[in-house]
Formats: C-alpha cells, sequence, structure tokens
C-alpha cells in the first residue's frame, strides 16, 4: 500500500477529487496548506508597510490505495490538476505500513 | 447661567445688529434694555442634536474599533476592541463627574486655561438649563450640549490607541486615557471652545459699534473687554476650529506619535508579517465612520439650519474627494488601488474637512479633501518608514497631519472670496472684527492654536507615558505580546474558529 500525497492548486480540487473518483478511488483527506516551489509570491502593500508574501495557499490530498493502483492514481491527480503553468503542485508517493478501518476492525486492504 | 461655544452664525447675526443700529436703537437704549424673556429651545435643534450624539457616540463604536480592529493582526483583534469600548465607557464617567466642569465651566481667573469644577457632579445643570449656540438668541438644553460634547471627550483618546496598538497593556491604557483626557483633552478643548456668553459678547460689540462719541465708545469697549476676557485664550485669538481639527484629531494624533515613540516598536516590526487581519471589518468601521461623523460635524453647529446643512455637504464632498485622490494616487504611485487605501482616504478627508466644516464652502472643502490625502499617504509610507517609527495604525500620519492640513486649510477656506463664511463676530471674539478677513491675522491665528495643540499634548503626554510606566508599566513581556493580547491581557478570542 502507498500513500499519495498531493500539493496542487486549490481551484482543482474539485476535478482532483472527479477523476480520483472515476478511477474508483473512494476516500480522500484535505488540508490546506501554504507554501512555495518554483512559484514566486507576492507583495502585498498596506499603506507604507510592504510584505513579500512567500508562501502560496495549496490544497495538500492524501489517498491511501493499493500499490497496484499507484499509477493510475499519479495518472489522475497529474491529468485533473495540470495547468501548465509553474505552481501547478507536486505529487510524493509513501509507503504505507498498515491501515485499519476504525468501525469495523477490518485491516489493510480491506480497509482501504 | 450656561456657557456655550462660539457661534457661527455671524452674517445672520451681523444683519440683525446693523438692522437694529440703523433703525432705532442708539447705544444707551442697547446698555438699558430691559432683559427679554428666556430663549427657549427648538424642538427640531434639540432633536437633531441629540441624534448627532448617538451619531457620534456610533463613530467610537463600533466605527473606530472596528476600522482599527480590522487593521491589526487576528490575536489582538479582541484588545482593540475592549480598548476602545473601555475608554468611551470611562470618560462617559469621568465626563459626568468632572470633565465637563473642567472644559466647559467657568474657570474664575483661570477662565482662558481651564473651567473650574462649578459644573461637577453637574451641579447646577437640569432638564431647564440652557448652552447658546452660534445664533445670537437661540439655545439647546444644556444636558443636549453635555452629552454632545461627551461623545467628542470619548472618541478624542480613542483614536490614540491605534498608535500603539498590539503592544500595550490594558491596565496602561486606562492610566493613560485618564490621565491624558484630564490634563491634556480637558483644557485644551476648553481654550478651544469655551466662551462663558457669546451673546453677551455679540450684543457689546454692537454696542461698541454704535457707540458715536469717545465716552460711548470708551464704556463700550470696556464693556467688550470685560464679557471676552471669559473665554478659552484660543477661541479669544480668534482660531478657528468649527468641530475639533485641534482639539481633536491634532491633538490625539501627537499623542500617538510621542506613545509609539516612547513605548518603541512592535516585537518583529519590519520582520514579521503584520498584514490587516480583515480588511472588510476595517472598511465596515471607515463606512460606519462617515456615517457618523455627520454627527460629529452638522451637529457641531449646535443647532440645525443653513449652516448645519452646509457642514453637512462639506463634510460629504470633502470625504469624496479625499477618498477618490488617496486611491488614485496610489494607484499611480504603488501601481494597485486598494481598498485600505480608499478608507483611508476617507478618514483622511473627514479629518481635514472637521476644523472647516462650518466655515468653508463646499468647493472649497473639496478641494481641501483632494489636497489632505496624497500629503497623508506620503506620511504614512514614506516619512514614516524613513524615520523608522512604529505608529502601527497612522495615528500621526493621518489625524494629525490631516488635522494641521485641515486646520491651516480652514484659515485659507473661509474667505468669502473662496466661497467661506468669513469671519463672523463669535469666531474672532477679542479682535471684534466680524465681517473682515485678513489671510495673515487668520493664519497666525491658526498656527497657534496647531502649535499649542502640538506642544502642550506632545510634552504633556511624553510626561504622562512616564508616569504611567513607572506606575503599571507599558508594555508585556515579549511572550505575552507574541502569544496575543487577546488571550495575555483578556484571556479570550476575538475568534473561535
Amino acid at each position: 500500500m502507498k500513500i499519495v500525497m498531493a500539493i496542487i492548486k486549490p481551484f482543482k480540487l474539485e476535478e482532483v477529487r472527479d477523476a480520483l473518483t472515476a478511477i474508483g478511488v473512494h476516500g480522500l483527506t484535505v488540508t490546506e496548506v501554504k507554501g512555495y516551489g518554483r512559484q514566486k509570491g507576492h507583495t502585498e502593500i498596506y499603506r507604507g508597510a510592504e510584505y513579500a508574501v512567500s508562501f502560496l495557499p495549496k490544497i495538500k490530498i492524501e489517498v491511501a490505495v493499493a500499490t497496484d493502483q499507484v499509477d493510475k492514481t499519479i495518472e489522475a491527480i497529474t491529468s485533473a490538476a495540470k495547468t501548465g503553468q509553474i505552481g501547478d503542485g507536486k505529487i510524493f508517493v509513501i509507503n504505507l505500513d498498515h491501515a485499519v478501518r476504525i468501525r469495523t476492525g477490518e485491516a489493510d486492504a480491506a480497509a482501504l | 447661567m450656561t456657557f456655550k461655544r462660539p457661534t457661527r452664525a455671524g452674517w445672520a447675526a451681523l444683519a440683525i445688529a446693523a438692522l437694529c443700529i440703523a433703525g432705532f436703537v442708539d447705544s444707551a437704549f442697547a446698555e438699558d434694555a430691559a432683559p427679554a424673556a428666556a430663549p427657549v429651545p427648538n424642538k427640531g435643534d434639540v432633536a437633531w442634536m441629540l441624534t448627532s450624539s448617538a451619531l457620534v457616540l456610533m463613530m467610537s463604536i463600533p466605527g473606530l474599533a472596528l476600522f482599527y480592529g480590522g487593521l491589526v493582526r487576528t490575536k489582538n483583534m479582541a484588545s482593540v476592541l475592549t480598548q476602545v469600548f473601555a475608554i468611551v465607557s470611562m470618560i462617559g464617567v469621568t465626563w459626568t463627574i468632572y470633565g465637563y466642569s473642567l472644559a466647559f465651566g467657568d474657570g474664575g481667573s483661570m477662565t482662558p486655561w481651564i473651567g473650574g469644577f462649578s459644573k461637577a457632579f453637574l451641579h447646577g445643570v437640569d432638564a431647564n438649563s440652557t448652552a447658546a449656540t452660534f445664533s445670537n438668541g437661540v439655545v439647546i438644553p444644556e444636558l443636549a450640549y453635555f452629552v454632545f460634547q461627551m461623545t467628542f471627550a470619548m472618541i478624542t483618546p480613542a483614536l490614540i490607541v491605534g498608535a500603539f496598538a498590539e503592544r500595550i497593556k490594558f491596565s496602561a491604557v486606562m492610566l493613560f486615557i485618564l490621565l491624558w483626557s484630564t490634563l491634556i483633552y480637558y483644557p485644551i478643548a476648553h481654550w478651544v471652545w469655551y466662551v462663558a456668553a457669546p451673546d453677551d459678547v455679540a450684543a457689546a460689540a454692537k454696542a461698541l459699534a454704535a457707540a458715536t462719541d469717545a465716552a460711548a465708545k470708551t464704556a463700550a469697549q470696556a464693556k467688550l473687554d470685560e464679557v471676552t476676557s471669559s473665554v478659552g485664550w484660543l477661541a479669544g485669538a480668534g482660531a478657528l476650529d468649527f468641530a475639533g481639527g485641534t482639539v481633536v484629531h491634532i491633538n490625539a494624533g501627537i499623542a500617538g506619535l510621542v506613545g509609539a515613540l516612547i513605548i518603541g516598536k512592535r516585537t518583529g516590526y519590519g520582520k514579521d508579517l503584520m498584514a490587516p487581519h480583515s480588511l472588510t471589518m476595517t472598511m465596515i468601521g471607515a463606512a460606519l465612520l462617515w456615517v457618523g461623523w455627520f454627527g460629529f460635524n452638522a451637529g457641531s453647529n449646535l443647532e440645525a439650519n443653513g449652516t448645519t446643512a452646509l457642514a453637512f455637504v462639506n463634510t460629504m464632498v470633502a470625504t469624496a474627494g479625499a477618498a477618490l485622490s488617496w486611491l488614485l494616487t496610489e494607484w499611480i504611485v504603488k501601481g494597485k488601488p486598494s481598498l485600505l487605501g480608499i478608507c483611508s482616504g476617507a478618514v483622511a478627508g473627514l479629518v481635514a474637512v472637521t476644523p472647516a466644516s462650518g466655515y468653508a464652502g463646499p468647493i472649497g472643502a473639496l478641494v481641501l479633501g483632494l489636497i489632505v490625502s496624497p500629503i497623508c499617504l506620503f506620511f504614512v509610507s514614506t516619512v514614516k518608514n524613513a524615520l523608522g517609527y512604529d505608529d502601527a495604525l497612522d495615528v500621526f500620519g493621518v489625524h494629525c497631519v490631516g488635522g494641521i492640513v485641515g486646520a491651516l486649510g480652514t484659515g485659507i477656506l473661509v474667505n468669502p472670496a473662496l466661497g467661506g463664511v468669513g469671519i463672523t463676530d463669535y469666531a474672532n471674539i477679542t479682535g471684534n472684527n466680524a465681517g473682515t478677513y485678513d489671510l495673515v491675522t487668520q493664519m497666525i491665528a491658526q498656527g497657534k492654536a496647531v502649535l499649542a495643540t502640538l506642544l502642550w499634548s506632545g510634552i504633556g503626554s511624553a510626561i504622562l507615558y512616564k508616569v504611567v510606566d513607572l506606575i503599571v508599566g507599558l508594555r508585556p513581556t515579549i511572550e505575552q505580546e507574541r502569544e496575543g493580547l487577546d488571550i495575555s491581557e483578556h484571556g479570550e478570542r476575538a475568534y473561535n474558529m
């Protein structure tokens, strides 16, 4: 099992969710985050105070999938979240040792 | 007995005076005339003054509180709201107990400088007492005058808290404001606005004008000198301040700057992101200030007549002009038109038109509004950054600088040639030169009022900050400041979400 973690543009969240649903991924954790990569921040001016804001708002999604689903998942996120502009985000894949469904006690693949 | 502010309806008074003199009144008759029946307040005037008082209260809470609150960080929102609310409440108490008496009471031999305690605890002020207005023979209930002036005493110290926002102990704010209102505000309000008996001044001036021979002239002059000795010294100097450019804005603005310098910068100033947490709140606050300011400026005419409408219109057009000119200046200079910019411009325009509102004509007020914003913008960005002081919410840059532009602008725009109302009998009491206007004379009087306010409030405030620092300490610890004053000073958060 793997966790696929993706940092995406906030307005792409609904498209990514639809794409994942279409390939049979039912379950997703979403967090509002801030960060920076190659996309530069911006300047905010409040009267005489100028602030260089280098951390931009992004959405982090985490989805746990069976190992054989990873490529399809990455493909779905990539195609849905891509605009071709700097700042589209990144995808990280992390090993997942164990999973449990709290309600039933089912474990691992059955819990996903 | 009542006391009053210098009145404004000079042309009308002049016309009446001229009619009286030309018609059937000689100087002897004027001196010996039997006292007329005591004037009765007009119901419309009473309703307008009480409405205006409520409008000015709305300027402080929620107007100013939200305007300032939106500009601080989330962790200090409740502290700013609490400070403004608490100052308003505290002044409501102290004004009733002794403040009104110090500002608008008879100070005996000290009258040019300070009122006494003759009206402490509202002694002798009841529902039948009256206060004079700017029209001779027109009065309003003294209680209406009392509560209207109270709302001014409330908002002025509340303006100061923006300068040292986000880094001061609540106990220090309360103690400082208690001392400041007593030793700085009440005296300055007295200097500028106290005229014991404007109707007597007008009558004496009329008698002097009508005097035909040397002996009568001497007697009339003596009488005039006697009644004009019972005025605040800046009122006597001929300084024009319709609704509080010096008393309110320069006064609070310089006290704020001194506070920002003595208390020091916010921890992390220039390094941390200190962006406003809610420009939405700031916009609501600025809009409430604008609406409330009609009570502040038009209400300062003390009755409901044509001059009230003039002050109302001036408040409208100067503010619109200033809001627009700040927005455009920022757009040109910094590249983007901002919400905070247009809100700041509106407040700068309101500040600048305050002393001029009943004296300038609408076009003069519009020009004043268009001019004030670029000047204030220059101070809150270029000057502030160059000198490096942390006037957190720009109390100095908007209120003091805007107030000075307004005070000096009033001296120019009152000129009838520029559409102003000219010098009236109560506007230049001791000079007795109603109907005349001299730019140099007037600018000297305006400059005197500005300088006196800057010095008294600047130096006095510096001493009071030091005293407060010795007694309760001005600043919270750095840890408390980092945590935010909402939690460390008040044990609550403005937002739980």
